[in-house]
């Protein structure tokens, strides 16, 4: 089990890319109680077999480490929602991509902190796999702020070097703290 | 705190580029690839990978390569992180946590020398290539 929902973020999202994404759209949206998160990608998708497999905590798609059983992320997701009195949901379609949607009621007593969401967002756009990736993060039913990945890409070249990555950080953890001081206020 | 703007940042990258333009090509051609699968996340490879950013950022170091990659088959001691240096050995290392990252920036990447304590060599024998991935 991950320790924050930043972290399950960071699991979920990487299978987007992994299943060949090349659009990959995250929302987060932080209520008074509720937390949604929703990942829609347009990677190759899964029938309904493949989707109750995902869900199988021994299941992981053949081929990346052939004789291994693993593949913990979506069954780690789904029972700590579970746990918490969230809300989970998996819909794909072959070839045209996936939407897991899920929701912890933070006030529930299992619910995992946030973490370091700025981190874990850092990453993920920093992540080799991550194509195109938009990230938008509501607070309280405000605009919150985007990260596009592509424009983020624009400014600082590539998202790889120690330096460029300092400053993602930086501005993405400027973003997250701008939102709770606009909340504050 | 105002947030910072895309033009902010721009010019932020600018500054940053003109000091490093001063400096000496240090850190060229070194990498670290931190294992950012389901069990480095559980372990925590997400502190992890931030204390090597704020350690190179200490050290102005602005020009080694930080990639994340799966599971390296060592899930027992995660989080797992591969430091490349020209020069040096290719080391995997594990049970890397805030602490031993910052070490590892002192003593592999400034100092040249191998933490000898966190070393765990190679892959898992069934993730790398038959012919050892050379």
């Amino acid at each position: 089990m991950h320790i924050s929902l930043s972290d399950y973020l960071m699991d979920i999202v990487q299978n987007s890319f992994e299943a060949g994404a090349s659009h990959v759209q995250l929302t987060i949206q932080e209520g008074e109680r509720m937390m949604i998160c929703t990942v829609r990608d347009d990677g190759k998708g899964m029938d309904e077999a493949t989707m109750r497999r995902a869900l199988d905590p021994f299941y992981s798609e053949e081929g990346k480490h052939r004789g291994r059983r693993f593949g913990l992320g979506l069954p780690f997701l789904h029972q700590a929602v579970d746990a918490c009195g969230g809300e989970f949901s998996l819909q794909s379609q072959v070839g045209e991509g996936t939407v897991v949607r899920f929701s912890f009621d933070m006030a529930h007593i299992d619910s995992p902190p946030i973490g370091d969401l700025a981190a874990a967002l850092c990453f993920l756009l920093a992540h080799p796999a991550s194509e195109d990736l938009k990230i938008t993060r509501s607070l309280a039913g405000r605009s919150g702020y985007t990260l596009d990945r592509r424009e983020l890409q624009d400014v600082l070249g590539e998202l790889e070097s120690s330096g460029s990555l300092s400053l993602l950080r930086r501005y993405v953890a400027s973003q997250e703290a701008g939102l709770h001081s606009e909340y504050t206020e | 705190m105002a947030k910072m703007t895309l033009e902010e940042l721009r010019s932020l990258r600018e500054r940053v580029q003109a000091d490093m333009q001063k400096r000496d090509i240090e850190g060229k051609d070194s990498r670290i690839i931190i294992g950012m699968g389901t069990c480095g996340i559980a372990a925590g490879a997400k502190e992890t990978l931030d204390a090597f950013l704020a350690a190179l950022d200490e050290h102005k170091l602005t020009n080694i390569s930080v990639t994340q990659t799966g599971c390296m088959g060592l899930c027992y001691v995660e989080p797992t992180v591969e430091v490349i240096v020209p020069g040096m050995p290719n080391v995997i290392y594990g049970k890397v946590d805030r602490k031993t990252a910052r070490k590892i920036v002192e003593e592999h990447l400034v100092a040249r020398r191998l933490v000898t304590d966190h070393i765990f060599d190679r892959p898992a024998a069934d993730i790398i290539k038959k012919d050892g991935g050379k």
